[in-house]
């Protein structure tokens, strides 16, 4: 018994985050002198692992430029696709700077600020395969990280024999793909871009896109005060030229015009 | 913010969860069976053996007992390919969830052969029974019947660790969980769900493997004949 009273009393411990009052993320960054943000670690160039085992890439780097924009300290926390949103509805991280993609589905429970940096989503194979469209997908193994918006699009336009394996992180989806455990793999263009350069032996090409779908910073729903002065310094990065001068050095290709 | 706890929308998804739980207890069915079986194997070799099966089986033993799981799921499932072994995820899954189950079954198996009196052995020898007959009739019911408990703890141990067969797409219990929050962001739902699918299928298997060992696998208990 005495444990039971033990085990609630963590329990509401535990959750008792989760019935916090809204719109003070950013007051409360600004009491603890750190931003919480969420970053993926498996999704060169956006994020990934160095060889000083330091995450980097440019999600990394917007989230610094926005900590620093706001005077706070960048506190990063890897996430993978999977549990980045879990991540923010249980306020434990302020931003989701992740190759966010933005969905009707999503805006239900997280909101969204302006775009970031441009992206694509496509289906990608050896050269041999012939893919030209959804119907092609037939009959074909196709690996795909489960809960990314690749995932929704595949699900969606695959036809009913394409046997979809769904992976927990992008590394698994990758080395399934190395491994030859699935003949497609249907991801972001820079981890396919990856995948090419490191394995040049897969002959691995282009196939079709699946989804255009520029990179959102997600927060918590209603926080409305840390949403606006994100786009209020996106909006200057974007006027100043930083937000290109970061699109450039990670993608090779200048962040252009996004969405508001 | 308030917490609004939405059971529909996950529960909503049922044909998923099923399909998760028939997977669940499918791969721990097959690899209790031929999990329980191999450790038996290893036991007796760690026993019974020449000098190079006591080894092979000692090797195994520390190999698989000194590692994650989920390090020789992933060595089946990713690695195994390179050498030109492509097993399908719920193959991989079946086969590391018995090398598993085999290492700690041999283990704790072997605890119970070695605490066999050592009489009840030399009654059976002094009967002309042959050593096959020995191990099998006379020294292993017994000892399956010392260490049942600990091999049913052995067994859930493996059947929740059967969660981590998500990551390899593996459609079972958990990777049903994950796919429906990912779907609908009812995160918090949909593991307690899973949580309460997960104790009530331990507890269950706890009773059935409580019920099956006296019944089937080494006889009744002496007292109830």
């Amino acid at each position: 018994m005495k444990l039971l009273l033990k085990n609630i009393a963590w329990a509401a411990l535990v959750l008792a985050p989760l019935v916090s009052v809204a719109q003070t993320a950013l007051d409360d960054a600004i009491a603890k002198k750190t931003l919480t943000v969420a970053i993926p670690t498996d999704f060169p160039p956006f994020g990934f692992v160095g060889t000083d085992l330091k995450p980097q890439g440019l999600d990394i780097d917007i989230a610094n430029y926005i900590a620093a924009k706001l005077g706070l300290k960048a506190e990063l926390v890897p996430v993978t696709s999977a549990n980045r949103i879990p991540y923010l509805q249980t306020r434990k991280a302020d931003l989701v700077v992740s190759t966010l993609g933005k969905n009707p589905e999503r805006e239900k429970v997280i909101d969204f600020t302006i775009a970031y940096s441009p992206f694509y989503q496509a289906v990608f194979a050896a050269k041999p395969l012939v893919l030209k469209g959804p119907a092609d997908l037939a009959g074909k193994v196709i690996g795909v990280t489960r809960g990314a918006i690749e995932d929704m699009e595949l699900t969606r336009i695959a036809p009913a024999s394409a046997d979809i394996k769904r992976f927990e992180d992008n590394n698994a989806t990758v080395s399934a793909f190395v491994s030859g455990q699935v003949q497609v793999i249907a991801t972001g263009a820079s981890v396919a871009g990856t995948v090419m350069q490191r394995n040049p032996q897969l002959g691995t090409e282009f196939k079709f896109v699946l989804k255009e779908s520029p990179n959102f910073i997600g927060v918590a729903k209603g926080e409305d005060k840390l949403r606006l002065k994100v786009n209020e310094i996106l909006i200057a990065a974007k006027a100043s030229g930083d937000l290109d001068k970061l699109a450039l050095k990670w993608l090779g290709r200048p962040a252009g015009d996004l969405p508001q | 913010m308030t917490v609004t706890l939405d059971f529909g929308a996950v529960l909503a998804e049922w044909p998923l969860l099923l399909k998760g739980l028939v997977m669940t207890a499918a791969l721990t069915a097959a690899s209790t069976c031929a999990g329980v079986t191999l450790g038996v194997a290893c036991a007796w070799g760690r026993v019974h053996g020449g000098t190079a099966v006591k080894a092979a089986a000692a090797a195994y033993v520390e190999l698989i007992r000194n590692t994650p799981f989920i390090v020789q799921l992933f060595f089946i499932y990713f690695g195994l390919p390179g050498l030109g072994i492509k097993l399908a995820p719920e193959a991989a899954s079946f086969l590391a969830m018995v090398i598993n189950l085999g290492a700690y079954a041999a283990e704790i198996v072997r605890a119970g052969i070695a605490n066999t009196p050592r009489g009840q052995i030399e009654a059976a020898q002094s009967l002309a029974l042959s050593p096959k007959q020995v191990f099998t009739r006379v020294v292993l019911p017994p000892a399956l019947q010392r260490v049942w408990p600990a091999l049913t703890s052995q067994i859930i141990i493996v059947m929740l660790g059967s969660a981590v067969c998500g990551q390899i797409a593996t459609q079972e219990l958990s990777y049903a969980a994950n796919l429906i929050q990912s779907r609908n962001f009812r995160a918090f739902e949909s593991y307690i769900v899973v949580t309460a699918l997960y104790l009530g299928f331990a507890v269950l298997l706890r009773q059935l493997l409580a019920w099956a060992g006296p019944r089937w696998i080494f006889g009744r208990p002496a007292a109830a004949r």
